[in-house]
């Protein structure tokens, strides 16, 4: 299993991907929107944990483009609820179940992920 | 209640104290008394002006209608005894010339001449013939006055130099008042003769007192100096003196007013020519006026209901107006109220949207590294377990996890301040709602219970203004209460949705504030920043979630709020905060 996380904060995101490392995962990380094309271009990736609000291209925009290149890829999102509108938005395309606000568990994005993967 | 109380507009009592800085807005009173004096002053100037108008206009045609009456009068009377007069001295001109002097001169005839007219007149006395020596030779009448010399006397000369005598009213040998009328006759040779008569004044009195004088009035002759000549019925009988002074000479007809006393006669006079005579006319004119006066009453009393009847309406339509104005503004201004209310909470939850998120990143980042920490001491084993470094990582990640319930209920209540309707559990806004009041209730050892019976529906209302309306409650509650207060909340089913009860045991509201709290700006903490809105507002929330609120208190004791929201709301309608 291969996971991307994809947030603006480089701490939160090598974080993340080193504790679902410590768990037997395949997980890597990256900081911003085209990074993660970059990568997605690269590697196979079955989950992208992408933060919806980043600079220049969002979690929203970022996943279609992501899509394009890989299309069986899935997706689940981080917000820290910055605005009404955001969260209007990332419920809207994704779906509440999709959805994961920070702080988050750990315990709880690898249910989420599982959940993604099974469907 | 008292009669001024039930007519007392409901602007009145506004105190524009408590409209804070709206104050400005709320001078009804004013603009109440400025419409009132503004209306009547238009309205009754002109009323007021046209009344004196008529009144002298119409006093002025009376006192010209009276003139002209009295003027017509003495006319008419000064022609008929001019008349008379004319008639009696004819009457003895004719006597005169019809008779020689010889012939006067006999005693014999001079009794039948007298005889003949006393028959044609009635009210001749005596005849008398006076030689130029003013020797009366010849006298026929009731006294022996024959041999009597006038020679000295002032009427025997008046008579030389005109021809004619008319003498005033006397009494004489008679007793009665009489006049003498003499002509003089000159002889050929250059010698003259008198013949003398006294005529009786019975029917000179019966001319003027047949006469009908409106106004109690009176009409009579008086002598230059004033003396009656015949009786009157204001000033006693003949040869009395008037009161009053005879005016100066004229030709013509004149009526003039002279007051006497109290009173006020109008006088018309006019004199008679070739006699001493004056003639009067004496009216009194308050009795003239009677008619005028109880026109002028019964105008008055006219133009006094017509006041009563103008004020009262004038006071009736500016009372609605300013009644309708007042509720208005009353509606307006809580509406901007309301809006700048509505306002500051979204600016408030954007502030809190905001704030929630950048903290969430850094508690994020936190959160992670701790779980690393965590998960490297319980997932590696070169990380040998230490039970001491395990529970510092627990301490952090549990403070975490405080600090994110924070930023969450920060963010839903930026959430909700949107106005949006969902299905809701009233107890679980109230703990909400309390969430955000838990640290004062627990300062002041104020004891709060929440009771939310079972079978409790849900309702369909915006989780952002049901908070805010316990949000009012509850601080309204806390702020009646003394420390160690007890506050209770309970919900239960009502019929067609729920009934929730807010019972505090604090000071209680007294009656005559009972009745208004719900109104817009009314407030009893205006000193310590009140603005009279809190309940307003809340009563509007509750009326468009569909809902009612009633409330009890009892001073002393505490205040309770009783609310029934429906279970299905109704469609959104306009807010509408006033009672």
């Amino acid at each position: 299993m291969n996971i991307l996380i994809v947030d603006d904060e480089e701490e939160l995101a090598s974080t993340l991907a080193e504790r679902l490392r410590l768990r037997g995962m395949k997980a890597s990380h990256a900081v911003t929107g085209e990074e993660a094309l970059r990568l997605t271009t690269e590697e196979s990736f079955d989950v992208a944990v992408l933060d919806i609000k980043m600079p220049r291209i969002g979690g929203i925009q970022l996943k279609q483009r992501m899509q394009q290149i890989q299309p069986g890829m899935r997706f689940l999102f981080l917000t820290g609820h910055g605005s009404d509108r955001d969260f209007e938005a990332g419920v809207t395309e994704v779906g509440e179940e999709y959805y994961l606000g920070k702080p988050l568990d750990i315990e709880e994005l690898i249910a989420k992920i599982h959940d993604v993967l099974g469907r | 209640m008292s009669l001024r109380f039930a007519f007392r507009p409901l602007f009145w009592s506004l105190e524009s104290e408590s409209a804070g800085p709206y104050r400005p807005l709320f001078q009804f009173r004013r603009l109440w008394k400025t419409a009132v004096l503004l209306t009547l002053a238009v309205v009754l100037s002109p009323l007021a002006f046209m009344a004196v108008v008529d009144q002298r206009l119409s006093r002025e045609v009376i006192e010209g209608d009276i003139r002209y009456q009295t003027t017509r009068l003495v006319a008419n009377t000064r022609k008929n005894i001019a008349f008379f007069l004319a008639e009696r001295k004819s009457a003895l001109v004719f006597v005169d010339r019809d008779n020689p002097y010889e012939e006067l001169s006999k005693p014999l005839r001079l009794t039948a001449l007298l005889d003949n007219l006393q028959k044609g007149f009635g009210d001749f006395y005596e005849l008398g013939v006076i030689n130029a020596e003013g020797l009366q030779h010849t006298y026929v009448g009731p006294f022996h006055l024959a041999g009597v010399n006038y020679r000295g006397e002032e009427w025997f000369q008046v008579v030389q130099e005109k021809g004619v005598y008319i003498s005033e009213v006397f009494l004489g040998f008679r007793r009665q008042p009489h006049l003498v009328v003499a002509v003089k006759h000159n002889l050929p040779e250059g010698s003259f003769y008198v013949l003398r008569t006294s005529i009786g004044l019975q029917t000179l009195n019966r001319i003027l007192m047949e006469l009908e004088v409106s106004g109690q009035g009176d009409l009579f002759l008086v002598n230059r100096e004033g003396v009656l000549q015949t009786p009157s019925r204001l000033f006693g009988p003949a040869l009395e003196r008037i009161p009053l002074a005879v005016p100066p000479y004229t030709e013509r007809t004149e009526v003039i007013e002279v007051a006497h006393g109290s009173e006020t006669f109008v006088i018309g006079y006019a004199f008679i020519p070739e006699t001493p005579f004056v003639l009067m006319a004496v009216k009194n004119k308050a009795n003239l006026m009677t008619a005028w006066k109880k026109s002028r009453r019964e105008w008055t009393l006219f133009l006094a209901g017509s006041l009563f009847i103008i004020v009262l309406v004038i006071l009736g339509v500016s009372t609605h107006l300013v009644n309708q104005i007042y509720l208005a503004d009353r509606e307006r201004t809580a509406m901007l109220h309301h809006m700048e209310y509505a306002n500051k909470m979204a600016s408030l939850g954007r502030l809190s949207a905001g704030i929630a998120h950048e903290i969430n990143n850094p508690l994020a980042i936190i959160n992670e590294k701790a779980g690393l920490i965590r998960d490297l001491f319980t997932l590696q084993r070169e990380y040998a377990e230490d039970p001491k470094l395990l529970g510092l990582v627990e301490a952090i990640l549990k403070s975490v996890e405080r600090c994110s319930r924070i930023t969450r209920r920060l963010l839903r209540f930026a959430r909700h301040s949107a106005g949006r309707r969902e299905e809701l559990q009233i107890g679980e806004v109230i703990e909400e709602v309390l969430g955000f009041l838990a640290k004062e209730a627990e300062h002041r050892s104020i004891r709060v219970s929440v009771a939310v019976a079972p079978q409790t529906p849900p309702i369909l209302a915006d989780r952002g203004r049901l908070q805010e309306i316990f949000l009012n409650l509850i601080n309204n509650a806390f702020a009646a209460m003394e420390d160690g207060g007890r506050l209770e909340i309970e919900a239960r089913p009502a019929e067609g949705g729920l009934q929730v009860r807010v019972a505090d045991d604090g000071c209680g509201i007294p009656a005559a504030d009972l009745q208004r709290i719900f109104e817009p700006f009314f407030t009893t903490k205006a000193e310590t920043g009140g603005t009279g809105l809190g309940l307003s507002i809340t009563y509007g929330l509750v009326k468009d979630a569909g809902g009612r609120i009633e409330v009890s208190s009892a001073p002393g004791k505490g205040t309770e709020f009783r609310l029934f929201f429906p279970q299905t709301a109704p469609p959104e309608t306009s807010r509408n905060a006033s009672p």
